[in-house]
């Protein structure tokens, strides 16, 4: 058994910085590599991508990425890849990779991937054996949007990602999986913990969720901001766990940002609701009473997170079809910039009512007057530079297209002082809308497909894999 | 007028979402700006400030083990991250804002900033 894992999160979302895995791997002297790229909403993006292209719906810029990191990992060949880059088709993330794998010569590694969160096409079972779906918090049916429905995944724990490390996979694709199951896996793997060992689980979990969003816990958003060295070479994190649940979070030396007291903490409490009751598919964590040591050189030791049973059920997220938005802005100077903000923000309502395209919502916000910025008391008149910006939505396409057309005329027929356009017209977007709800966890079965790289690159059906159904 | 401290002298912050709802944590430099936060940053008064955004219910929760309490704001994002109109669907910005609130300053003010920071006093208005 190893003395301590080294796992480092290299991306907290699709759309991180690009070069952080490849710099993190090359300097982290890592076990693990984690590239977590799902946030609330990108499977409702995949959704749309899969719509168009059934091959699709896994995030590409993942293969590309492992494109990048085939020299490291044949230069460390204990270095494994942990990732929910798979979206809502794990397996065809696992063929591209496969196929990136085999051209670069490494036909003999082997790829997992875990499945079994996508529950879309089985809703009308599940529902049939009694499960609701009513939204978390208002309990409502989802009789009214069931047809709109784009996706819906459970999020699954920790359990594929450790036996597909026990199966020897160097890269391991998921699909919905809490972020925290990242880090966890590895060290579940890594010290043969039982599944009820509550406290470790929930030590693990919490080192999940400090590295989850990358740069967060290494400088990124500290509110003494000018505190932290080197924004732009800024380190990502990396957690060390030792086999009785010890957790340091550190990052690699000589890269910028800091790890201290305060960048943790604050960490800690993002995106959490009950503290001493954080939910995971594996553990329910109390954090209450964790407390942190700086331990100097940008290393912080973490203690005291406690851990009981999950929940019964799992947490399932779901999108679906609800309409259209758009966004517009202008820029607009002035001794009462401002106040001829306010007045085109109104031309442009006028002008879509009496046209018949009045949106069923709409927002107007002055950026430089702090809109969103609550509880600040700025002065209107003394702003000489703001942005008008106006956002609406409607279920009819029509309507917001119109409203994209209405803002270029206010540049010869509104007040003066007016610029900003050269951006061009905006575009339309499908809103997708969230729906939060939960599934019983036995009726949830995850299953786990594992294969050598030049196996699932071929595209033929008599590709040999092993697979194995886990029961949730 | 008594003299004010801003939360940002005596506390740090971060805010996320969950759907409609969105967290703000306030995590206090020192223990002594901890124990003052508790009386003085109450639900009520978090709900207040943020009244513009109309949140549904702000609930407290404390840390004790890290000197921080979480506000659990609900149904605050006007639709979250999916159908939102505003430019901060995501509650990236309510922490940053949180900490501009102004707090009656407390007689050991400079017992709770961070280590390094002069004081700084508001003038009296």
């Amino acid at each position: 058994m190893k003395a301590s894992i080294r796992i480092g999160n290299g991306a907290g979302f699709w759309g991180d910085n690009l070069d952080a895995p490849i710099r993190l791997a090359e300097e982290g002297r890592l076990d693990v590599l984690t590239l977590e790229y799902l946030a609330e909403l990108t499977l409702s993006i995949l959704a749309h991508q899969r719509r168009k292209d059934p091959g699709a719906g896994f995030v590409p810029d993942f293969p590309e990425t492992l494109a990048r990191l085939v020299p490291i990992l044949r230069s460390q060949p204990g270095l494994r890849i942990v990732t929910n880059a798979g979206g809502l088709n794990p397996l065809g993330c696992a063929r591209e990779c496969s196929r990136v794998l085999s051209k670069a010569g490494h036909p003999d590694m082997r790829v997992a991937w875990a499945s079994g969160d996508d529950i879309l096409p089985r809703l009308d079972i599940l529902k049939a054996g009694g499960e609701t779906f009513r939204h978390f918090d208002s309990g409502e049916s989802p009789d009214p949007i069931r047809s709109r429905l784009v996706c819906a995944n459970a999020y699954l724990g920790a359990r594929s990602i450790a036996e597909a490390l026990g199966q020897e996979a160097r890269i391991v694709i998921t699909g919905r999986v809490a972020d925290a199951s990242l880090t966890v896996g590895p060290a579940m793997h890594a010290f043969g913990w039982a599944w009820d060992d509550w406290d470790r689980l929930a030590a693990a979990s919490v080192a999940g969720h400090l590295i989850e969003c990358g740069a967060q816990v290494t400088g990124g958003l500290l509110s003494r901001w000018k505190s932290v060295p080197d924004y732009d070479r800024i380190g990502y994190p990396i957690a060390e766990i030792d086999p009785d649940g010890g957790v340091v979070i550190t990052k690699p030396e000589g890269t910028g940002g800091r790890v201290g007291i305060e960048t943790v903490s604050g960490q800690l409490v993002y995106e959490i609701g009950d503290p001493a009751s954080y939910h995971t598919p594996d553990v329910t964590v109390d954090f209450t009473r964790v407390e942190l040591e700086d331990l100097g050189s940008d290393r912080v030791a973490v203690r005291g997170a406690r851990g009981r049973p999950p929940p019964d059920t799992l947490k399932v997220s779901c999108a679906y079809a609800d309409g259209f938005s758009a966004r517009g802005d202008l820029v607009v100077c002035g001794t009462d910039a401002a106040a001829k903000a306010r007045a085109a923000g109104n031309i442009i309502l006028d002008r879509l009512r009496a046209a018949g395209a009045a949106p069923e919502a709409h927002n107007v916000e002055i950026l430089g007057q702090g809109s969103n910025f609550p509880g600040s008391a700025v002065d209107p008149a003394g702003l000489r530079e703001v942005v008008l910006r106006v956002s609406v939505r409607d279920p009819d396409r029509r309507k917001v297209e119109r409203f994209c057309r209405e803002l270029s005329p206010l540049v010869t027929s509104g007040p003066p002082g007016i610029t900003g356009y050269a951006g061009g017209r905006p575009l339309v977007r499908p809103v997708l809308s969230y729906w939060p709800t939960s599934v019983h966890r036995d009726r949830i079965q995850s299953a786990l497909g594992v294969t050598v790289a030049d196996h699932l690159a071929e595209d033929c059906d008599n590709a040999f894999f092993e697979a194995l159904e886990l029961r949730r | 007028m008594n003299p004010t401290a801003k939360l940002g002298d005596i506390a740090h912050g971060r805010s996320g979402d969950k759907g409609n709802h969105a967290n703000v944590g306030i995590i206090a430099y020192t223990r002594e700006g901890y124990a003052f936060l508790e009386r003085e940053l109450t639900a009520g008064r978090v709900k207040a400030f943020f009244a513009a955004l109309e949140p549904a219910s702000v609930e407290r929760f404390s840390l004790p083990g890290i000197a921080a309490f979480n506000f659990l704001l609900k149904d605050v994002l006007g639709g979250g991250a999916a159908g939102s109109l505003r430019t901060d669907s995501q509650g990236k910005v309510l922490a940053t804002a949180l900490l501009e609130m102004e707090l009656p300053a407390p007689q050991n003010l400079a017992a709770m900033l961070p280590a390094g920071e002069e004081p700084v006093q508001e003038s009296p208005a």
